[in-house]
């Protein structure tokens, strides 16, 4: 038998300092983090964020999705004021707005407000670029 | 004319006066209710229109022949319908009465300057819509003419005529905005995951 090859999963966990994403609720599509884990289903969030901040309560896992980013070694527990500058010196809000998420997420909420006739443009304008792509992909491939 | 005037009576030290007997009172109800028509108390108010569909929007058309279609709404009509036009070189639907509640109106605008002002009101006189009666062929000769191919229907030169006066300035402003003329000969249809009360217009 060969040795036993183990890694930790990176899995995103529910911790004291995960910035987490909230997805229902009076403060949908803020950010917070994770003060306290109260118990299985609820954590206590702030989230010291300026031009969209969450106050400091307790929120309902189901709710929130966890985001990659971690304040690493916030305490537990920690008040509004620690957290706000451990908030600002992990540049949080800088790091989710560069983000995929934040980026597929924004774009989402555009299309979503569009009217008919500018959906129409955009399927028109994908069709083009998808056209555009397709075709230097097939020259490509019948060179090699 | 028998005179119906009332006389005057004297009854001991009073006269009174006696109606002619044609204007007394019947003695009996009449056997049979004379039934009046009930009085109408609505009053008849011209059709009023969301104000979403103000004349050079375009609509999507939901019901009929041409539903899916993205037609352009040109005037309300009298009649309580809207008027629209294809225009029909883009998308095949002709100057064409539509019921305001099987409409989609979008927040797209068409501008109608130019238009024929003298054919839509020609268009929303009453009648300008009703097919010519052809005289109908009764008995053998109808019977026999059944087997036949009917004969292919003609569009009325005049009606032609009207359709491409108002198509023609709405077609020169139509082809100066991008895919614009892409999205009117273009049918509107629900995808999957489209919710339609979700959606913008």
């Amino acid at each position: 038998m060969g040795d036993a090859d183990i890694t930790t999963s990176a899995w995103r966990l529910v911790e004291v300092g995960r910035v987490v994403l909230f997805g229902a609720g009076p403060y949908n599509g803020r950010l917070a983090t994770i003060v306290e884990i109260i118990d299985h289903k609820r954590v206590l969030v702030d989230g010291p964020s300026k031009d969209k901040p969450v106050p400091r309560h307790s929120a309902r896992l189901a709710d929130l999705s966890l985001t990659p980013i971690v304040i690493p070694k916030l305490p537990r527990a920690s008040r509004n004021g620690i957290v706000r500058a451990a908030w600002e010196k992990e540049n949080v809000d800088g790091k989710f707005t560069e983000s995929n998420w934040a980026k597929k997420r924004e774009q989402f909420q555009k299309r979503r407000q569009l009217n008919d006739f500018e959906r129409f443009k955009v399927m028109k304008l994908r069709k083009q670029a998808r056209f555009e792509v397709r075709k230097t992909l097939a020259k490509i491939s019948s060179k090699a | 004319m028998a005179d119906n005037k009332p006389t005057t009576k004297k009854f001991g030290k009073s006269d009174r006066s006696i109606p002619h007997h044609s204007e007394k009172a019947s003695k009996y109800y009449p056997a049979e209710d004379v039934s009046a028509p009930k009085k109408a108390r609505k009053s008849i108010r011209p059709a009023k229109p969301r104000p979403s569909l103000q004349p050079g929007t375009v609509v999507i058309l939901l019901a009929g022949r041409f539903r899916g279609k993205r037609v352009i709404l040109l005037k309300h009509l009298p009649q309580g319908v809207l008027l629209v036009t294809g225009p029909f070189k883009v998308n095949g639907v002709p100057l064409r009465r539509v019921n305001a509640r099987y409409v989609i109106a979008t927040s797209t605008k068409v501008d109608l300057s130019g238009v024929d002002e003298a054919v839509l009101k020609k268009a929303s006189e009453d009648g300008y819509f009703v097919k010519d009666k052809a005289a109908k062929k009764t008995g053998e000769e109808a019977f026999f003419k059944q087997g036949e191919m009917p004969e292919k229907k003609e569009a009325s030169k005049d009606r032609v005529e009207d359709q491409k006066a108002v198509d023609k300035a709405l077609l020169a402003t139509i082809k100066k905005e991008a895919h614009l003329v892409d999205y009117l000969s273009s049918t509107f249809s629900l995808r999957k995951s489209d919710r339609p009360h979700a959606m913008v217009f």
